[in-house]
Order: structure tokens, then C-alpha cells, then sequence
């Protein structure tokens, strides 16, 4: 009787079992901003976790397509479920391989159990990562260039530049992080061998730019001056103590910088706009990245992507991530770029960087 | 001379029945008075009882309650990974550690991280709260309770040099300060679901000062001065709008609150109204903020120096120039304040040596930005690479 209860209850406490978890991974999947769906999601996370082991894919399935707040509460429950795995040796590390071998699964869990295969066997995961060269995720391509970075170092070391070159060359074409390129292109600039990083990146760098209006008291940020209402190249306006005119602008900058103080010298309190078009070789979902540290909006074929009154706090690649919708063809893009009053050294910038690429940061080129 | 926690304990009020004197549940402890009020102090002779190391960077506060020390650090070439762990005050073991993926921007200036903020408890949850407006609550077991993702919710939250103001806790409400120059935000949010009680508008400007605790009213500080809101409803209960720092946050005590204004502005707010005590332009606070000892108050300049003034009127009594360059915030239990420079200097001052003096200093060999926490007889420091336990 004793041994059929302790059985009993064994056998219910182990393991809420794969065809029970639908019910709690929809809860989890249903929560949204502002808090919504998040009493729902406490009682799932907490059913979720007495899950066994086994059930590891499909909770980790559960985040395919999840938003980034249910692939969070999904990601700390597969946390838990592997901690007592792992401590048990129970972690079904075929099938964790198996999900992360299959590239039709979301990058995020896919980056999750290649760290649940890193933990549990680590000679598994230094054996799986070369393979994970051209992966999808940019996450997980760290791990191959990384080796190649260092293998390179070591031909370098050993004085065998061809080797170390190819094994740099092979990292750059699969990096997509910028302080991995950044790393590559100088080694291979010493090597004699530049890259072109504006093609790497997809930085556009063909720009028609037109200023200044005014920003006074950052006033010119809501204004919407003529460019947002027609885009005449070969028009003129009346501009803040000037006349404002489209003119040409080609960065030179391997960066791709925008910079408006080249053409028009270092104002201060103005708004310019810069106007390009990108012709796309198919319809397709995409991202424009931007840096930029003064005020900026950005607009894709009059739709206006994004809007952010922040001054001088910074910049960096990829600072603003903005999905997209390529249509076939020719695309426009206005950027809209204020400068403020502020007049410290370190205010100077009027300027951004802007790539079309797609959601692993691998480059968009237009078409030809 | 033994310290005097009785007299301490008898200024600052617990913000939680399920907080004991020994915890230190936010930044800069119970009510973020930077007192400590529990019985058992840890005293001037301290030493290295345990370190770990972490895998992540952080500048924010160690928390304490019960046994467990609870710490934020972000991994990650974008510092995307973020992790909150909880320890063992005792010995320093792993009792449990959450990995999460921020949803907000996670650019920051390189001297600080995405870990700025420091945690906080209520005694029964823990409140994670990261730079790129991404908060977490847990039970004390590390069960995750609700999330959010504040930039996720309010997609112009956020400040390209990060952000550090920390969460407060008081009737059931966890008030969130996202200030910045673009969409800037406080949130009073129930801490059972997760759910905003109320969202205000604050000034547009960058803001990386914390809020304070005074008399059940939460005070949030700005560049326009500091206002009363109660915890519950986001309503005002009084403002002081004769401008404020945006770095270095108050000093509170159950009479006054001590504001970073135009130098130091000590106040007496009540409701709808907070009026002025006195104001001493030369007590100016550097990056750290001030601290109540008894009748003293102790301020930390731009320089380096620590300054002792009394809280009746603000002239000063004594000046000592300390180890630096220094981030941090000063600590207090007893008469000893605990602070850690840039350089790794862990320096614990006797306030009640005729001119103030350095007593004792540990040298951590390594960069320290944080603030001190106090608990049980021990005092808890981080760096980018490590937690210490001194005793």
C-alpha cells in the first residue's frame, strides 16, 4: 500500500507531461504590455516549471515567435527545469541539440539551449559551434568567430600570414557584431587586406541633404518643414538665416556617418533632413538601423518609423533598431536631423549613420 | 566608543513589517536613509570573510534580507543578458541565479552598465530593475512573480547614457523613476500583478537620481526640485520646485529631508507644502549622496572631501579629505561611514575623531563604483568582477 501510494504520488509529482503544457506556454504567450496577461502567466510559469525534464523542446518551442516579454518568462523557466536537470543529469541533451540544430526554431531559444548544451556538456557545445558559422543568429555566430579570430592569431603568431588571413577573411564574412569586425577589419587592414565595411555593414551612403531650418528652442523638432510635406530635389526654401537647398552629399566615412556639419559647418539650433531612395531586389520584411545622438525622425515611403527628442547622450551602430517592410523597388527614406543649442565640446555632432539590414544584422544591399 | 544603533533605529521606520532590522532591502537601506538600523554592527576592523565571482557588470547595490544577498550584473557584448542572483549572506554559496534578455536599449556610457539600478524587497518579493527599463520581481526563492519591459511599454523611455535611479517600495507599490530626456516616466506598480496603480509624467530631463522614503510619502527628485507623491495613487503631496541634482540623491530622517539644491536645502515637507528649514551653499554633493548621522549630516563634494554640518542649520563642523576619485554613496551604522573609491579603497571613517578620520582601509584591488550594504554585522561591496562579504 505504502510502496503504491509513494509510487502514486512519484508518478504525479515528476512530471507535468508535454500534452499538459500547452495551456500554460498560450498563458505565457499571451502577455503583453503594461502588465497584461501577467497573473495569468504567474500560475503557468509556476506549472511550467514542475515540468520534467524531457519537456525541455517544446517549452523552448513556446518561445518561437513569442514576444521578447513571454520569451523572458519562458526563459527563466526553461532556467529552472534545466538547473535541476543538469544537477540530476537528466537534461535530454539530444533533444536540446536536436532543437538547436533546426534553424526553422527562433534564434532566441535556439541561443538558449546551445547555453542549457554549454553548460551540461561543454565539449559537446566546443564540438557543435564551428557549425554554427553561418547560423541565423548573430548571437550564436559569436562562438565560431571567435575561435577563428583566435586561430588567426595563432597562424599570425606562428608567422603564417596567408593562413591567418584566410581564417580572418572566413570570421568577416560571418560576423555581424560591430566590436568582432571592428577587431577583423584592422587585423586584416595590417595584413593588407582592407574591408570594405560600408558594404558589410549596408550603411547607405548616398544622400541628397537639405538645410538649415530652425531648431531654436528645439522648436523645429514638431515643425514640419517643407521636406516632410513634398520632396522637391531642385526646390529652395527660406531657411534659418539662409536659403535651404538639396545638395549632394557621398560619405566618405567607413561608418557610413552623415555628418551635416561638412556642408553646412557647425551650426547649432537647426534641423536638417537627409532624403535617399533604396532600390530593393524583392518585397521583404528588413530593418533600418540607426545611430544618431541629436533629435531625429525617420520615415520609410512617407511613413514615419520613429521619432526621438534626445540630445548629445550618444551614439553608436545599430542604436535604434527599426523593423520594416521593403516593398519591390524603390524605397524612400527621409531622416530628419536637429541639432540643439548646447554648446560643450562634446555637442558638435550633427550627423547619423543609417543600414538597411535584416533582423541578424547581415546587410541589405540595394540594387545595383 | 560602541556605536549606537538604538539611537539610529529610533529615526528610521522599516517600509516593510516583513523587513528586520539587520536587512537592507534597497539603495542606501531601509528608506534609503543610508542607516543602518540593525543591533549587530559590524565594526571598524573589517576584513574579507568571503568574495565571488560574477559574470557580469554592475555598479548597483548588493540588497540584503534574511540570509540572502541578493545582487543585478548584464553579460554580453551589449550587455543584453541580465542576471540576478541570490547568495547565501552566510557563506556565500549559490542559492539560485535567473538569466533574462532585456527588451529595452542597453546602451549605456562605459562607466557605468546596464546593472545600475539597485534591486529592492518588500521582505517577500524582489524587485530587479535594470538600465534598460527591463524589471523582474521574484519570490525570495527566485519563483518569478511578473515582468516588464518599461521601454517595451513606453518605447521612448530610455537614455542613451543609461540610466540608474533605483525602485522604491512602500504599500504594495514599487515606484519606478524612467526619467530622461525624451518620454520620462514614473510608475507606482502593484507589486501582486505587475500592473501600473498609476503612470506620471515627469520633467523631460536626465535623471539619475533615486527616490527617497518620508513619512509613507515616496519623494522623487529631479533637475525641478523634489515632490511628495503618495505611493498608492501617484497623487502629489507636495513639491519643492527650486531645482535639485540629477546625480546625487537626498538624505532623509523621520523630521527633514535634505535635498541636493542649490548646495544642500533642508526641508520639512507636510502635506502641500515643504517648507524650507535652511540652505547651505557650500555643502554641495559631488556624486554620492548625503548622509543623517544623529544631529550631523555628512556630504561627500565633487572633490573628495567629506564634510560634517549639523542638521539644525547646516554650519559645518569638520572636513576630511578621503581616498578617490569616489562614485559611490557613503553607508552609516553606529558612528562609522563606509564608502569605497574608484581605486578600490574601502575606507571606514570614525565621525566622532575631532576632525573626522579614516580608521581603517581595505584594499580591494579593483574598480568600485557602488554603494555599501549593511546587514547582520557585515558590510557587502561589488564590482564589475566580484562580491565581498567584509566582517
Amino acid at each position: 500500500m505504502k510502496a503504491a501510494l509513494i509510487r502514486c504520488l512519484t508518478l504525479s509529482s515528476i512530471a507535468v507531461q508535454a500534452a499538459s503544457l500547452s495551456a500554460p506556454l498560450e498563458d505565457i504567450r499571451a502577455v503583453n504590455r503594461e502588465g497584461s496577461g501577467n497573473e495569468k502567466a504567474t500560475r503557468a510559469w509556476q506549472q511550467l516549471t514542475q515540468a520534467d525534464p524531457t519537456t525541455l523542446p517544446e517549452v523552448l518551442a513556446g518561445m518561437n515567435g513569442a514576444n521578447p516579454l513571454a520569451e523572458n518568462w519562458l526563459r527563466a523557466a526553461v532556467g529552472v527545469i534545466a538547473d535541476q536537470a543538469i544537477l540530476s543529469k537528466k537534461l535530454p541533451i539530444e533533444s536540446v541539440q536536436a532543437f538547436l540544430a533546426d534553424t526553422k526554431n527562433s534564434p532566441a531559444p535556439r541561443v538558449v539551449a546551445f547555453d542549457l548544451i554549454q553548460r551540461a556538456q561543454p565539449e559537446l557545445a566546443e564540438k557543435i559551434t564551428p557549425s554554427l558559422l553561418e547560423d541565423p543568429s548573430s548571437e550564436l555566430r559569436r562562438h565560431p568567430v571567435a575561435k577563428l579570430l583566435q586561430a588567426g592569431d595563432e597562424e599570425l603568431a606562428q608567422g603564417r600570414k596567408d593562413e591567418a588571413t584566410n581564417a580572418y577573411l572566413k570570421a568577416m564574412n560571418s560576423a555581424r557584431d560591430e566590436d568582432q569586425i571592428k577587431d577583423l577589419a584592422k587585423k586584416l587592414k595590417d595584413l593588407g587586406k582592407p574591408v570594405d565595411l560600408p558594404k558589410h555593414f549596408g550603411f547607405l551612403m548616398d544622400w541628397k541633404l537639405i538645410a538649415p531650418f530652425t531648431n531654436v528652442e528645439r522648436q523645429g523638432f514638431d515643425t514640419e518643414f517643407p521636406p516632410e510635406k513634398e520632396i522637391k530635389l531642385d526646390a529652395s526654401y527660406p531657411g534659418k538665416n539662409a536659403e535651404a537647398k538639396w545638395i549632394d552629399f557621398t560619405s566618405k566615412d567607413e561608418y557610413g556617418q552623415i555628418d551635416f556639419n561638412k556642408p553646412f559647418t557647425m551650426l547649432k539650433e537647426v534641423t536638417g533632413y537627409a532624403y535617399t531612395e533604396f532600390d530593393s531586389v524583392e518585397a521583404r520584411d528588413a530593418q533600418i538601423r540607426l545611430g544618431c545622438k541629436d533629435g531625429w525622425k525617420v520615415w520609410l515611403n512617407g511613413e514615419l518609423l520613429f521619432a526621438r527628442d534626445e540630445y548629445h547622450r550618444g551614439a553608436k551602430l545599430d542604436q535604434y533598431k527599426l523593423p520594416v517592410n521593403l516593398k519591390k523597388g524603390k524605397n524612400s527614406i527621409l531622416v530628419k536631423c536637429c541639432q540643439n543649442e548646447q554648446t560643450e565640446s562634446w555637442t558638435v555632432e550633427w550627423q547619423f549613420q543609417l543600414r538597411v539590414c535584416d533582423d541578424t544584422g547581415t546587410a541589405i544591399l540595394a540594387k545595383k | 566608543m560602541k556605536p549606537a544603533p538604538l539611537l539610529l533605529s529610533s529615526l528610521i521606520l522599516l517600509p516593510s513589517a516583513l523587513l528586520s532590522a539587520a536587512d537592507w532591502p534597497q539603495f542606501r537601506g531601509p528608506n534609503a536613509s543610508a542607516i543602518s538600523t540593525e543591533t549587530k554592527a559590524p565594526g571598524p576592523k573589517l576584513a574579507t570573510a568571503w568574495s565571488i565571482d560574477l559574470p557580469g557588470r554592475g555598479l548597483s547595490s548588493p540588497i540584503v534580507v534574511g540570509d540572502k544577498v541578493f545582487i543585478t550584473c548584464s553579460s554580453g557584448p551589449d550587455q543584453a543578458n541580465l542576471h540576478v542572483f541570490c547568495f547565501s549572506a552566510s557563506d556565500g554559496k549559490k542559492l539560485w541565479e535567473r538569466v533574462m534578455k532585456a527588451t529595452g536599449r542597453t546602451m549605456a556610457h562605459n562607466k557605468t552598465s546596464v546593472a545600475a539600478p539597485t534591486p529592492c524587497s518588500d521582505g517577500k518579493r524582489v524587485f530587479a530593475l535594470y538600465s534598460s527599463n527591463d524589471l523582474f520581481a521574484f519570490d525570495l526563492d527566485g519563483n518569478l512573480l511578473w515582468l516588464r519591459g518599461l521601454t517595451y511599454d513606453y518605447s521612448n523611455a530610455s537614455n542613451s547614457l543609461g540610466m540608474s535611479s533605483s525602485p522604491v517600495v512602500l504599500d504594495e507599490t514599487l515606484v519606478v523613476q524612467s526619467e530622461n530626456d525624451s518620454e520620462s516616466i514614473a510608475v507606482g506598480i502593484d507589486v501582486v500583478t505587475g500592473k501600473n496603480r498609476w503612470k506620471k509624467e515627469r520633467p523631460k530631463a536626465a535623471n539619475w537620481t533615486s527616490a527617497v522614503v518620508y513619512q509613507n510619502v515616496v519623494a522623487l527628485q529631479s533637475s525641478k526640485g523634489l515632490t511628495g507623491v503618495n505611493p498608492k495613487t501617484g497623487e502629489i503631496e507636495w513639491d519643492y520646485t527650486d531645482g535639485a541634482g540629477t546625480i546625487p540623491s537626498s538624505a532623509v530622517t523621520q523630521n527633514a529631508i535634505y535635498v541636493p539644491s542649490n548646495g544642500l536645502t533642508a526641508l520639512a515637507p507636510e502635506r502641500g507644502a515643504a517648507s524650507q528649514l535652511w540652505r547651505a551653499a557650500g555643502l554641495k554633493p559631488g556624486t554620492g549622496s548625503p548622509l543623517v548621522i544623529g544631529d550631523s549630516i555628512y556630504v561627500l563634494n565633487g572633490t573628495g572631501v567629506l564634510i560634517k554640518a549639523s542638521i539644525a542649520n547646516g554650519d559645518e563642523a569638520w572636513k576630511l579629505r578621503l581616498k578617490g576619485p569616489l562614485s559611490g554613496s557613503p553607508v552609516a551604522v553606529g558612528h562609522y561611514i563606509y564608502i569605497v573609491s574608484e581605486r578600490g579603497d574601502f575606507q571606514v571613517i570614525d565621525t566622532t575623531a575631532k576632525e573626522g578620520e579614516v580608521i581603517h582601509t581595505i584594499e580591494l584591488k579593483d574598480t568600485l563604483l557602488c554603494t555599501p550594504a549593511i546587514s547582520n554585522g557585515a558590510v557587502f561591496v561589488r564590482s564589475d568582477k566580484k562580491l565581498w562579504k567584509l566582517q
